[in-house]
């Protein structure tokens, strides 16, 4: 014991302790490593934020309706502010890999819907199907995307839309 | 006397510390005040990392790569001990909190630091993961959509905040909301929670030992000149990170989501949370009863203010009309129960009142200064032998009745604070031939003041004072925790001994002035 509380011996043993502990650090702040992807995988993903179709069309209001209203709010057409659900359903290489129904946000649901959907696939070709339904006036799939997909490893394949041109290929 | 295994590895840990740095440096010892530093160190670089650092999509990547490749020497050097230090601190944090588990220093009337000292944790990792988003390579990539995936759980935000990491998506904005957090907001939240955590403590010290900063500041340079921390490829998202090498201090919950949904690890992060917060109450501990004031016995003199550890007293103008100036008032909700208060009452003197019970200032119901004093007495008539010693302990260090036999008997005290100077006097006047006071650990008392006081008492360092009278030679203090018995009958030994030949001395001595007198 009294060996152990000589300076020297003292000091030696700190310099231990600090070495183990800044060996700790190091380790696991780099360590163990993490594969996010298989060397042969990527990532399809499907990420845009699109407003569904008014729930119900816009109405003209009879001369009768409109004189009731205050001059300045004399607007010939009521439009109701809700929208319609949006469904998204994607088929890889013709198996269902996403689908699902979401109700617009907000007070008065007419919110737009932000879709994000992310999924490692393998690399190589791939057939992709992807369609949307954003009208309940409309029954079935308003738009639709199919494409024959060639995807390097590692790669994300980013789907996006656009009301005017329709899914995107980035 | 059973200890539990939690505990017991723990004194293991610290006995190995005590070896190895003494109990004045044993970082266990400093654990808060070591994460202050470490703290200091991580604002210090962290300020000059800010002045080269370009907070935009294209410019942050490349701004700490020329900090760390260009500038190895100064900035490379100073973002590794940002890193080091950073890392550091969840250690000294996690450590701090295991203590204090393991010593039962979180129930009672400890839950509220226990209580605001967990969030802590959470704070300071989400600090540094908005630390590593700064440097916007491939591992702020990978932590910002985890994170974004997490947010995007919560019923608290509409829309998806992941979208903002598809390519084409992201703006230079976005590290301004980041610097924001990370320079400021969160380390205001952090301060703040850190004086709440201290705020019922007394005497609070925020910088460790010198001894033991420097030790630590050259063991992180050293480290950071031999591994300098390095950032991934610059974030591209277009393309998915293949392998991230994750400082797992911070970064730990985002490999869960690969394997269970965000909902999942919210529950889990949470529920731990709840759990560690929840603690002091499984089960609950009930605290003894709370020190009483007897305004008849006490002169303002505001000794046990000096003393009380948690700030439970506080000291008004006289509202019983006697001539001092001051009177003191305990706050139960604050008091610990220690019993340092009556130890330090000048009033707690057991050669006042012989004959009567002997009242002082300030006392605890449980264990009031006369029923030590009456204890000290039966102590003393129960011993026999050449040597005879009185041994004070405490509840929370070792048990001094596994110290007893025909020659040693023991008193157990609240906490080793609670004894009165003068009683150790009373004690060898009475028929003790040595007292021991033992109590927690040198520098580890569980009601954090009670082995100080002792010895600053016994030294005349601090008031009440060990009287001159008391011979020195007679006494000794040994700081023991539960599993120290050996080394407490060691020095007892040791400490026998002394006292054998300083009676035989003695015994020569006086002799020698009769053989004189005769003569």
């Amino acid at each position: 014991m009294s060996a152990l509380n000589s300076k020297p011996v003292r000091y030696l043993l700190q310099v231990i302790n600090y070495t183990v502990f800044m060996a700790l650090i190091w380790y696991f702040s780099t360590s163990p490593s993490v594969r996010l992807i298989g060397e042969n995988e990527s990532l399809l993903t499907i990420a845009f934020a699109h407003a569904g179709e008014l729930r119900e069309p816009c109405r003209k209001l009879s001369q009768q309706e409109l004189m009731k209203l205050p001059p300045n709010m004399r607007k010939p057409e009521d439009c109701p502010r809700e929208r319609s659900p949006i469904t998204v359903e994607a088929r890889l290489d013709g198996e269902l890999v996403y689908s699902e129904t979401m109700q617009p946000p907000g007070l008065f649901n007419d919110g737009s819907v932000d879709i994000y959907f992310s999924k490692k696939i393998s690399a190589g070709k791939h057939r992709l199907e992807i369609r949307m339904d954003d009208s309940v006036r409309n029954p079935g799939f308003d738009y639709v995307f199919e494409r024959e997909l060639s995807i390097e490893p590692a790669h994300i394949l980013l789907i996006e839309f656009d009301p005017l041109q329709g899914f995107i290929l980035i | 006397m059973l200890v539990n295994p939690v505990k017991r590895v723990y004194l293991a840990l610290e006995s190995w510390f005590n070896i190895s740095f003494g109990t004045e440096w044993n970082p266990l010892y400093h654990l808060g005040t070591l994460s202050f530093f470490l703290f200091w160190v991580i604002l210090i670089t962290g300020i000059y990392l800010f002045i080269p650092f370009h907070g935009s999509i294209d410019g942050a990547h490349a701004s700490v790569e020329y900090i760390t490749h260009q500038q190895w020497y100064a900035g490379g050097v100073m973002r590794s001990l940002h890193r080091y230090a950073s890392d550091a601190v969840v250690v000294t944090i996690l450590l701090h909190m295991f203590k204090e588990f393991a010593s039962g220093r979180y129930r009672g009337f400890r839950w509220f630091s226990w209580v605001t000292g967990v969030p802590n944790l959470w704070v300071v990792v989400t600090l540094g993961i908005t630390g590593y988003w700064l440097v916007w390579d491939e591992m702020a990539q990978y932590i910002a959509i985890g994170s974004a995936r997490l947010v995007d759980a919560l019923p608290l935000l509409p829309g998806a905040m992941t979208r903002n990491f598809v390519a084409g998506e992201m703006t230079d904005r976005f590290f301004i909301l980041i610097e924001f957090l990370h320079l400021l907001g969160q380390p205001l939240v952090l301060a703040f929670m850190l004086w709440l955590h201290v705020k019922r403590l007394s005497d609070v010290k925020i910088n460790p030992p010198r001894g033991l900063a420097v030790g630590t500041l050259l063991a992180l340079l050293a480290l950071s000149l031999y591994k300098p921390a390095l950032s991934h490829a610059p974030a591209d998202l277009t393309k998915m990170p293949e392998v991230i090498h994750l400082d797992w201090f911070y970064l730990n919950i985002y490999p869960l989501l690969d394997i269970w949904t965000e909902g999942q690890v919210w529950i889990f992060t949470l529920g731990i949370t709840w759990l560690l917060m929840m603690l002091p109450w499984l089960p609950p501990k009930k605290d003894g009863p709370k020190a009483v004031v007897d305004l008849a016995h006490c002169n303002g003199c505001e000794l046990c203010f000096d003393d009380c550890p948690f700030d439970a007293i506080t000291v008004q103008a006289r509202t019983d009309g006697m001539k001092f100036d001051k009177e003191v008032v305990v706050n139960p909700e604050l008091c610990a129960a220690c019993g340092i208060c009556a130890g330090s009452c000048p009033s707690s003197n057991p050669f006042r009142s012989r004959n009567e019970e002997l009242k002082t200032g300030i006392d605890m119901p449980q264990l009031p200064v006369d029923k030590m004093r009456s204890q000290t007495r039966e102590a003393i008539a129960a011993l026999s032998g050449e040597t005879k010693i009185l041994v004070y302990g405490c509840e929370h260090g070792l048990n001094v009745s596994r110290l007893e036999d025909d020659e040693t008997k023991g008193v157990r005290l609240i906490c080793s604070g609670m004894l009165p100077p003068t009683l150790v006097e009373y004690a060898l006047k009475n028929g003790a031939d040595g007292v021991m006071v033992t109590g927690c650990r040198h520098n580890d008392c569980y009601y954090r003041f009670g082995n100080r006081w002792v010895k600053a008492r016994f030294a005349g360092e601090r008031k009440p004072i060990l009287r001159g009278r008391a011979d020195r030679n007679r006494i000794r203090v040994h700081g023991a925790a539960e599993t120290d018995k050996n080394e407490v009958e060691r020095d007892l030994d040791e400490f026998r001994a002394e006292l054998a030949k300083l009676k035989q001395a003695e015994a020569t001595a006086a002799e020698n002035d009769g053989a004189g007198g005769n003569s």
